[in-house]
């Protein structure tokens, strides 16, 4: 069951709303492979996408989620609507909510700002993205991926590497698998792991050769380039070098490993073109499964499932 | 106008007093007994501790410029609620207070509205902006009480230098907000595993110990008396406590936010608990109660810092930092330092007022015959749950609402005059 009004984060979920959530998504991806992928589950009931930062595959996702659903869904931009003008985020969920919103997916480039929005309106929030906080829906996807490849969760060894510090791909991760009985180990250069990871039940490692070591899942991240300008590493050739997954170091990782990454990828550098387009990615299945998963969560947040 | 408290605890620390005893008043100052006649005003303070008045050094007015958030007349209401008969207001308005007109525009609104004493703290430069010395002399004259250029650091240490040495000769202190921008990096709460649960922005302790080592250093090498504002590390009261066994001019506040809550307050995204500097960790908050215990820390002042609902019904890295603290204050230092024993009621009341009287050289602080009768009588068992919407401050922005309080303010007394009295 899942009884809440908005979906916010994965850390505040039991692992028996995840199972849930993960198990809700299961006829939803049955759906996308239909020949006529629509059924009229949502007819009535309006969507808004709401994001204050460019994405392309997270808001078509929702986008296409709620379409094969049958629900009618708009757009709004930070950069176009009233946004620009000034308008606070509390009047902006209020005008959302008075024209008729019955979710409201929010991007935004500031941690808790999903918080601040579910507090505002009596509408449904799903976070899409807050600053460094949290990204559920990815989490949930990725978990789905896994579970569906591996069977199960618990026990798989989990390893993300790159940019922790500032991503909320990452925080999403590690509560999800941790809570479903995965062990996470994440690695990446020193200063772009925060302060006091370890007290969420992760394992710290700087080398990858040893953090991949018997790795069940890896989780690619996008390093930004101007992380480099803020002096966090020296450039992308050492970065490459120290944290590229390449095909003698996924080697190191279990025979059946599945890879991992949220995209957009930066062939090359994090990750290099043959181990992204080979066998043991996973990449365009995390995108179909994405839809399915949102699927899942527009259902349940309109009331579905409640029986 | 005359006044007898009776049978009132009295807690007068620069008198080493503690004892139970009769408080005589006329005509604005603490005298010599008398007896009472028809005029006079007889208040049973029986039960209750009778101390000198009590004098927050840190506080935010608001007034000029931002009168929408606090004004000198609810501010001073405000601490006449919290038991306070002083207070020492920031230059951080607008205008910024850097010269003799703003100095005396505070004195009058404060002659015109305000509940309590007004004391001024001047900005150490132009407009706080950190390039030049503001004229601080002509401020002094005018009733500056100490320099500060509060919510801004003083970035150049060169600059800092000469502010202390031209200090030296006006017998003033430089009040430092300790805080060294790149180190802060744009955080918006304390850096630790809470910040990194939550994504956002930490300001490491080194950001603030790193300027309070500078200023300490200067302070030494200048003499000029050197009060650090709102300390909150470890490493701090660390410095702060070795600088002064070596014989430094250093003093130290800490305030209740600091000694009362960790960055685990932020809870769910709570701008209420957005505050410069941030709610630190557990052993920042162990360090500084025992810096209190200690002597290491003088002086318990509120940051009382006024911001409106809407200011703060942001997004947390767009909320304005700051908190209010003046109507708290008292029940917090009761309730989470006294009772707890760590700090007797005759050193409770050294922070709240002696020391911060001797820091400002200001009158006050004692009840000594003679002395103005600035007088705040506290009730050690009245047990109230803080509800913002009972201040008398025009802001509502505490991180406390719900907290059980036990001691609290029930008299506050101004030169003779009775200014609050809870009912």
């Amino acid at each position: 069951m899942y009884k809440h009004k908005d979906l916010l984060g994965i850390r505040e979920m039991s692992a028996e709303e995840i199972g849930f959530l993960l198990d809700t998504a299961g006829p939803m991806k049955e759906i996308i492979k239909r020949q006529i992928k629509k059924v009229p589950t949502l007819r009535g009931k309006t969507v808004v996408t709401l994001f204050y930062e460019n994405s392309t595959r997270t808001r078509g996702s929702f986008e296409l989620a709620a379409k094969y659903l049958s629900a009618d869904s708009i757009n709004m931009s930070g950069s176009s609507s009233s946004v620009a003008k000034g308008e606070s985020l509390y009047d902006t969920g209020r005008t959302l909510q008075s024209l008729g919103a019955d979710v409201i997916v929010l991007r935004h480039p500031m941690p808790g700002a999903p918080r601040l929005l579910a507090r505002s309106v009596k509408a449904a929030v799903i976070n899409a993205g807050d600053g460094a906080h949290e990204h559920p829906s990815q989490a949930l996807l990725d978990m789905f991926t896994v579970r569906e490849k591996k069977g199960g969760l618990a026990g798989l060894r989990v390893v993300i590497v790159g940019d922790i510090m500032h991503s909320r791909v990452a925080r999403s991760n590690i509560w999800g698998f941790t809570k479903m009985g995965a062990e996470v180990r994440v690695c990446g250069p020193s200063t772009m792991i925060p302060v006091g990871l370890e007290e969420t039940g992760v394992q710290v490692f700087h080398q990858m050769d040893q953090a991949l070591d018997g790795a069940d899942v890896i989780i690619m991240l996008r390093i930004q380039k101007e992380r480099q300008q803020q002096g966090l590493f020296p450039g992308l050739r050492e970065y490459s070098r120290l944290y590229g997954l390449n095909r003698r170091r996924l080697e190191l990782a279990a025979g059946d490993a599945l890879v991992l990454h949220p995209g957009p990828m930066n062939r090359g550098v994090e990750i290099a073109a043959d181990i992204a387009d080979g066998s043991q990615a996973v990449i365009e299945e995390q995108v179909t499964n994405g839809v399915a998963v949102r699927m899942a969560l527009l259902y349940l947040l309109t009331g579905g499932g409640a029986q | 106008m005359k006044l007898i408290m009776q049978n009132g605890r009295l807690l007068d620390p620069a008198a080493g007093r503690d004892l139970t005893a009769d408080l005589y008043v006329n005509n604005g100052f603490i005298c010599a007994p008398f007896q009472p006649d028809s005029n006079t005003n007889i208040i049973d303070a029986g039960g209750k501790l009778v101390t000198p008045g009590l004098v927050d050094m840190h506080v935010h007015l608001r007034e000029p410029g931002f009168e929408y958030k606090e004004t000198i007349a609810t501010g001073t209401a405000a601490a006449a609620r919290g038991g306070f008969t002083g207070v020492a207001c920031m230059p951080n308005t607008d205008p910024v207070t850097d010269n003799r007109v703003a100095v005396e525009y505070i004195n009058k609104r404060t002659q015109e509205a305000g509940q309590v004493r007004v004391y001024p703290v001047g900005a150490i430069t132009r407009g706080s902006q950190g390039k030049e010395l503001a004229e601080l002399a002509d401020m002094r004259e005018a009733g500056a009480a100490a320099f500060s250029d509060d919510g801004q650091p003083v970035t150049d240490a060169g600059l800092m230098r000469r502010a202390m040495r031209y200090c030296t000769m006006l017998g003033a202190a430089i009040i430092s907000h300790c805080e060294d921008k790149s180190l802060a990096g744009g955080g918006v709460m304390h850096e630790g595993a809470y910040s990194t649960i939550l994504g956002l922005k930490g300001v490491p302790a080194s950001a603030e110990e790193a300027m309070v080592a500078r200023d300490i250093i200067l302070a030494g090498e200048t003499g000029c008396p050197l009060h650090i504002a709102h300390i909150s590390t470890a490493g701090s009261v660390c410095l702060v406590r070795e600088a002064k066994k070596r014989g430094v001019k250093v003093t130290a506040e800490v305030t209740p936010h600091h000694f009362t809550l960790t960055d685990r307050a932020v809870g769910d995204f709570n701008t209420n608990a957005k505050v410069n500097p941030p709610l630190r960790g557990e052993a920042d908050v162990q360090a500084v109660r025992e810096g209190l215990a200690d002597g290491t820390i003088d002086a318990i002042a509120t940051d009382h810092a006024p911001h409106s609902f809407d200011e703060k019904n942001v997004e947390f890295d767009l909320a304005p930092f700051g908190l209010v603290g003046l109507e708290t204050a008292v029940g917090l230092v009761w309730t989470e330092l006294v009772q707890t024993g760590i700090l007797t009621p005759l050193q409770a009341v050294q922070k709240l007022s002696c020391n911060p009287a001797r820091i400002l050289g200001i009158a006050g602080g004692t009840l000594a015959e003679g002395a103005p009768a600035d007088i705040t009588v506290i009730d050690p068992l009245f047990e109230e749950t803080v509800n913002p919407n009972n201040f008398a401050g025009k802001s509502r922005n505490t991180p406390f609402t719900g907290h059980r309080l036990k001691g609290l303010p029930v008299l506050t007394i101004v030169a003779g005059e009775i200014k609050y009295r809870r009912q």
